[in-house]
C-alpha cells in the first residue's frame, strides 16, 4: 500500500496545516519529515483539502512545502510485560534509554520502542478449541509481583477459537503466542503485547460495578473523613503552595493497591525526579519489593512539547485499564489536570475556535468527563473483579475554584479534597479543608461517629468566627471548651506529619483505634474552670497526642503515652449522668 | 543561503509580514531600515507570507527595506570570555569590550531530560533567617521573589548573589531601571563578584519586544557552563516585564486572549525558562531566582499565578521583610533534615505561633481583651519581628537556630510550644536571656 502524503502549508507554533492529496482520519498519526528527522503530529481537524496538526515536538525550522507521511493508525499505547517500573514521556518513549541514546537532552524526533525486547516465561491458560472473548486471559508471563496475564486483544468482536496456543516456553515479546478464529473464519495471531488507542475506553469487561470497597490512603484526614473508593474519583485543587503534589506523592507511596500510575502533566521536572530516584529504594510493606516494581511513571514536564501533555494523560489511564483487565485494583495520579486543559486550550486558541469562559474550548467539560468515567470497578468475565481509581489534582487559576476547569471536574468526581491557602499558610497540613471538602464514599469509620467529627469541626469554626467579633471575653466557658475540641481534633488527627516516619502514614485499625478515642473525647464533659485552665489542659492533650501519633503501633511507648493520656482525662472528666 | 526580500507587506505592532520562501520557523532574520539594522524572528508561516517580531521595535521600518534571513534560529556566544562583560537584549556588547562571534550555541535548546537530573541536594546559605531557617535555598531550585515596585527586590537579589557560593553568577534585566542596572553592577564590583558575572541587560528604555530574549540567552549561557560542571545562578529581574512583552506580541498577532490579556500559553512559556534550573548528573547546576512583580499586589494576577504553579515556591517580599506566610521553598526538606536536628521543629513551631500571634494582633486591633496566652504571643511576635525578621539580621543558620530556642523560651514554657520532648531536653535553654 501506498503511504499517503501531503505537504505543509502553514506552521503556527505547534499547530501545522498540511495540504492533503488523499483521504485522511481524524486523530491520525502523521511524521513530519524535516531533514533526516521524522516528528510525530496527530490530525486534529479537517478543513477541505488541509489537515489542522498537533505536532508533539518543537516545529522550530520546519519549513512550508515539507513532506507529512500518514501512518493508518491512530495514536496508540503499547501494552504487556515490561511497563512496570518504567518511566515514559507522554508519547510512551521509555525516558531511560532514551537518555541512555541521547545523553542529557530530549533530542525531537527519536521515538523508541516501549517495550524492550525481552523474554517472557509464558504459562498457558487455555486449551486448543476453547472459546474466548476480547479480554479473556491466554495465559501469563511473571512480571515483578505479579501474574501478567496475556488477554485476547481488546479490539476483538463476538466469541473467538483457540485455534493454536503455546505451550509453556520462554516467548520473545514480538513472539506469536496464539492464533485466534473470529466467527466469520478470519484468524487473528495474539502476541505478548498488544496496542490500543489511547483515546478510547477499554471495555473487554462483562459490567461496570458500584465502587464499595473504601481504598486506604492511609492519610487520616481522606480515609475517616473524606473516603475515596476502589474504583471511584476524586480531585484535589488547590492553590499553588498549597500541597497538592505532596499530598499525591504520599498517597503514591502509601495506597493500598495492587498498581500505581502517577501521571506528570506539565507539571515541575524535580517532583518526578524525587519519585523516579527514591522508589527504587523504597520497599512496599504489602509485597516486600521496591516501591518502583509496582508503579509506571507517565512525565510530560512542563518544559517538554505541550501537546504531548495532552496525550500523556490517556496513555497513562489506557495502561492503568489494562492492569485492571488482569484483575488488579489500580490507581491513576494525575497531576495536574489543569495543564492537560491548558493544552487544550493552547490548541484551541490556534484552531481560531470560538472560546468559552478564560478562552477554554466548549469541549473542555466533556472531555474532562470522559476522562474520569474511565475510572471504575468492573467485574471481568472470569467472573473475578479489577478497578482504576482516578485522583486528579487541579491548579486553579489564583486559587479559585469557580473556574472552569474546577467545576468542570467537581461535577463528574465522587470525592472533593479542597486544599485551602489559609491552612497551608497555618502549617496545617495536610491542607485539605475540612469544611469545604466533600466525599459520596463510604469509608471505615462508623457513619455516626464521623458526623461527630465532621460537627465538632464545623461548630469549633462557627465559634471562631463568632470570637473574631464579640472576642474571647464575649463567649461562654462552653463553647469556648467546644472550640477547643474541634481545633484539637484537627491538630492531633487531621494534621499529619510527613516527615515523620510514623505518623506519615496511619494503618486502618490504628486509625479506627485513634478516632473511637478521640471521638469519646469530642463527646465527654470536663471539669474546667475557666478558659484559661481549659486551653492548659487541651494544650497538655494536643502535645501528648502528638508525641502519641509518632509512637509506633502498638509499641511500649505507645503504650506508656496512652496511659498517661488517659490518666490526664480521668482527672478532668465529668462522669455521664445516667 | 542568505536571501534578501524586499516585500514588506504588513507592518502591525511589532511584528511585520514577508512575502518568502523556504524560511524555517524560529529561524532569524535581519532588517535593515534606516533606524539601524535590528533582529527578528519568525513566529508564524502562512504560505509565502512570513510573519515576523522584531526585536528592535517596528518603528522606522519602511516597506521596501531588506529583510535578509540568516537561516538558523537565535544564537548567543558563550564560553569564559564572557565573564565580567555586559550585553543587551540582543547579545550585542554595551560596555564597549569587543563582539564576540565565537562558539556560539542556540537559545531555547530541547528539554533535559527527566532522568537525567539528579535530586537537589545542596542547601545554598544566604545568612538570611527567614530563608536560612525557614525556607532554605536549593542549589539547582528556581524560585521568584513576589513584590511590588518600591520594594527592595533587587537588593535581595544581589545579597543572596554575592553571599552565595557558586562559581557563575548570571544577570539577565528586563525593563530594568538604569539606576537599578548602576547598583546590581555596583554592588557586584565592591564583593569582588564582577569577574565572575555576565549580565545581559534590557533596560527600561529599550525596546519592549528586546526583552523576549533576554532570559532564554541567560539561561543558555547558563547552560552551557553547567554541562562544563560549573555551578550557576542565574538573576531575572523582573519577569513580568517578560509577560508583558509576550502579552503584546500575541495581541498583535491576534490570538485569542486566556486571562486579563495574557496569552493562553503563558504557563508554558514562563515553564520552558523556568524548568532550565537543573542539577546535571555528573556535571554542574543551575539556580534561578526571578523578581515578579505583582501589578496591583495581587497574587491571583496571572503572571505571579502561573510562576507561582511552576516555581519551586516563593518569597514574599512585602514591607521590606520576607513574609513568612506564602513563602515557601518547596525544597527545603531535602536539605534541612541534615543540617541539625532541631532545625524542623524549629521552623515549624515559630511559624505555628507566628500564626497565632498574627490573630492576636487582628483581634488587639479589634478592642479585645488581651488574655494571659495572648500577652504572652505578643511577646513572642515582637521578638520575632525584631529578631529573625528583618532583613538587617545576618547571621549563619546554626546562630539563627539558637537564637529561634531563646526567642520561644523568653515568650513560653516549654509545653506550650508542643515540641517534641525529646527536643526540649536537648535544646530548650535552661537560663533564658
Amino acid at each position: 500500500m501506498n503511504k499517503r502524503i501531503g505537504h505543509i502549508v502553514e506552521i503556527n507554533a505547534n499547530m501545522v496545516t498540511v495540504g492533503l492529496e488523499d483521504f485522511v482520519i481524524q486523530n491520525e498519526v502523521a511524521y513530519i519529515l524535516h531533514g533526516g528527522l521524522r516528528l510525530k503530529a496527530e490530525v486534529i481537524r479537517v478543513r477541505d483539502d488541509r489537515a489542522q496538526m498537533q505536532v508533539y515536538e518543537s516545529t522550530s525550522g520546519l519549513k512550508v512545502g515539507e513532506q507529512v507521511e500518514f501512518s493508518d493508525e491512530l495514536l496508540s499505547a503499547e501494552l504487556g510485560p515490561g511497563l512496570l517500573g518504567q518511566i515514559f514521556d507522554g508519547l510512551q518513549n521509555p525516558l531511560p534509554a532514551l537518555a541512555k541514546e541521547c545523553g542529557f537532552f530530549l533530542k525531537r524526533g527519536v521515538y523508541l520502542e516501549a517495550l524492550s525486547d525481552s523474554e517472557w516465561g509464558f504459562t498457558p491458560l487455555v486449551k486448543k478449541g476453547e472459546h474466548v472473548l476480547a479480554g479473556s486471559k491466554l495465559g501469563f508471563v511473571p512480571e515483578k509481583v505479579f501474574k501478567h496475564y496475556i488477554m485476547v486483544p481488546f479490539g476483538l468482536k463476538g466469541v473467538l477459537e483457540v485455534v493454536d496456543i503455546s505451550a509453556q516456553a520462554r516467548r520473545g515479546i514480538k513472539e506469536k503466542i496464539a492464533v485466534l478464529k473470529d466467527q466469520s473464519g478470519k484468524l487473528h495471531e495474539v502476541f505478548l503485547k498488544q496496542r490500543w488507542p489511547v483515546k478510547l475506553p477499554i471495555q473487554a469487561y462483562a459490567e461496570k460495578l458500584r465502587p464499595a470497597e473504601p481504598l486506604i490512603t492511609k492519610m487520616r484526614l481522606i480515609d475517616s473523613l473524606f473516603p475515596v473508593s476502589r474504583g471511584g474519583t476524586y480531585c484535589i485543587p488547590g492553590p499553588f503552595g498549597a500541597g497538592k503534589t505532596v499530598l499525591q506523592q504520599l498517597t503514591s507511596r502509601h495506597a493500598e493497591v495492587d498498581i500505581v500510575i502517577i501521571a506528570a502533566c506539565g507539571e515541575r521536572a524535580g517532583e518526578v525526579v524525587e519519585t523516579l530516584k527514591t522508589f527504587p529504594e523504597l520497599i512496599d510493606p504489602r509485597t516486600n519489593s521496591p516501591l518502583i516494581d509496582r508503579t509506571v511513571i507517565i512525565c510530560n514536564t512542563s518544559s517538554m512539547p505541550v501537546a504531548a501533555r495532552e496525550s500523556s494523560v490517556y496513555t497513562a489511564v489506557t495502561i492503568a485499564e489494562y492492569y485492571r483487565q488482569m484483575g488488579l485494583n489500580v490507581l491513576l495520579l494525575a497531576d495536574s489536570t489543569s495543564r492537560w486543559a491548558q493544552a487544550m486550550r493552547e490548541m484551541s486558541g490556534r484552531l481560531e475556535e470560538i472560546p468559552g469562559e478564560e478562552a477554554f474550548p466548549a469541549y473542555l467539560e466533556s472531555r474532562i468527563a470522559s476522562f474520569y468515567e474511565r475510572a471504575g470497578l468492573v467485574r471481568l468475565h472470569d467472573g473475578s473483579t479489577g478497578s482504576v481509581t482516578i485522583g486528579g489534582a487541579v491548579s486553579p487559576a489564583g486559587g479559585n475554584f469557580e473556574e472552569p476547569v474546577t467545576q468542570a471536574t467537581l461535577k463528574v468526581v465522587g470525592a472533593f479534597h479542597g486544599l485551602s491557602r489559609e491552612r497551608s499558610d497555618a502549617r496545617r497540613y495536610p491542607a485539605i479543608d475540612p469544611l469545604i471538602s466533600w466525599s459520596k464514599y463510604k469509608g471505615f469509620i462508623e457513619e455516626k461517629k464521623e458526623n461527630a467529627g465532621h460537627e465538632a469541626l464545623r461548630k469549633s469554626y462557627e465559634i471562631f468566627q463568632m470570637m473574631k467579633v464579640i472576642g474571647e471575653e464575649g463567649i461562654s466557658l462552653s463553647d469556648y471548651i467546644a472550640y477547643l475540641k474541634g481545633e484539637f481534633f484537627d491538630f492531633v488527627y487531621l494534621q499529619q506529619n510527613a516527615f515523620d516516619a510514623v505518623d506519615e502514614a496511619t494503618s486502618k485499625e490504628r486509625q479506627i483505634y485513634i478516632f473511637d478515642f478521640i471521638h469519646d473525647i469530642l463527646l465527654t464533659d470536663f471539669k474546667l474552670e475557666d478558659k484559661e485552665q481549659a486551653l492548659r489542659f487541651f494544650q497538655k492533650l494536643r502535645q501528648l497526642l502528638r508525641t502519641w501519633n509518632s509512637s509506633a503501633w502498638m509499641s511500649a511507648e505507645f503504650k506508656q503515652i496512652e496511659e498517661e493520656i488517659s490518666i490526664l482525662l480521668e482527672e478532668k472528666r465529668i462522669p455521664e449522668e445516667k | 543561503m542568505q536571501k534578501v526580500y524586499t516585500s514588506i507587506i504588513q507592518i502591525a505592532g511589532d511584528v511585520i509580514t514577508v512575502e518568502a520562501e523556504g524560511v524555517g520557523y524560529n529561524d532569524v532574520a535581519q532588517i535593515s531600515s534606516r533606524q539601524g539594522t535590528s533582529l527578528a524572528q519568525v513566529i508564524r508561516i502562512a504560505g509565502e507570507k512570513v510573519f515576523l517580531q522584531v526585536f528592535a521595535g517596528s518603528r522606522g521600518i519602511s516597506t521596501g527595506d531588506k529583510v535578509r534571513f540568516l537561516g538558523r534560529p537565535m544564537v548567543v556566544a558563550s564560553g569564559d570570555d564572557l565573564l565580567g562583560r555586559i550585553f543587551n537584549g540582543s547579545g550585542a556588547p554595551l560596555d564597549h569590550g569587543p563582539e564576540i562571534s565565537e562558539n556560539t550555541i542556540d537559545i531555547g535548546g530541547p528539554p533535559v531530560n527527566p532522568v537525567k537530573r539528579i535530586i537537589p541536594s545542596k542547601m545554598i546559605r544566604t545568612g538570611i533567617p527567614m530563608i536560612d531557617v525557614f525556607n532554605s535555598l536549593v542549589e539547582s531550585q528556581k524560585l521568584p521573589i513576589f513584590s511590588i515596585p518600591g520594594e527592595p527586590y533587587n537588593e535581595l537579589l544581589a545579597r543572596i548573589a554575592i553571599q552565595a557560593e557558586v562559581d557563575i553568577i548570571i544577570l539577565g534585566g528586563m525593563g530594568l531601571k538604569y539606576d537599578d542596572y548602576l547598583f546590581f553592577k555596583e554592588t557586584l564590583r565592591q564583593h569582588g563578584a564582577l569577574s565572575r558575572s555576565i549580565f545581559f541587560m534590557h533596560t527600561a528604555s529599550d525596546p519592549v519586544v528586546e526583552c523576549l530574549l533576554v532570559p532564554d540567552m541567560a539561561l543558555a549561557v547558563a547552560e552551557d557552563f553547567a554541562l562544563k560542571g560549573r555551578r550557576v545562578l542565574v538573576l531575572l529581574s523582573d519577569m513580568t516585564n517578560f509577560a508583558d512583552a509576550l502579552k503584546e506580541i500575541s495581541i498583535t498577532m491576534e490570538q485569542v486572549p486566556s486571562n486579563r490579556g495574557y496569552p493562553g500559553d503563558l504557563y508554558s512559556q514562563l515553564a520552558s525558562r523556568y524548568e532550565k534550573a537543573v542539577d546535571f548528573e555528573g556535571a554542574g547546576s543551575i539556580t534561578i531566582l526571578a523578581a515578579t512583580t505583582m501589578p496591583g499586589d495581587d497574587v491571583t494576577h496571572p503572571v505571579p499565578d502561573n510562576t507561582g504553579y511552576i516555581t519551586e515556591g516563593q518569597f514574599y517580599l512585602k514591607s521590606g521583610v520576607i513574609e513568612p506566610f506564602g513563602s515557601l521553598s518547596r525544597l527545603k526538606q531535602q536539605v534541612n533534615g541534615k543540617t541539625r536536628p532541631d532545625h524542623r521543629a524549629i521552623m515549624d513551631t515559630m511559624i505555628q505561633l507566628f500564626a497565632s500571634y498574627r490573630q492576636t494582633v487582628e483581634k488587639q486591633a479589634m478592642g479585645f481583651q488581651m488574655s494571659a496566652w495572648d500577652k504572652k504571643l505578643l511577646k513572642y511576635g515582637g521578638l520575632f519581628e525584631k529578631d529573625m525578621m528583618s532583613l538587617k539580621v545576618n547571621i549563619p543558620l546554626e546562630d539563627a537556630l539558637d537564637l529561634g530556642w531563646e526567642i520561644l523560651a523568653e515568650a513560653f514554657s516549654p509545653e506550650e510550644t508542643a515540641i517534641k520532648r525529646s527536643l526540649i531536653e536537648e535544646y530548650w535553654p535552661k537560663n533564658s536571656r
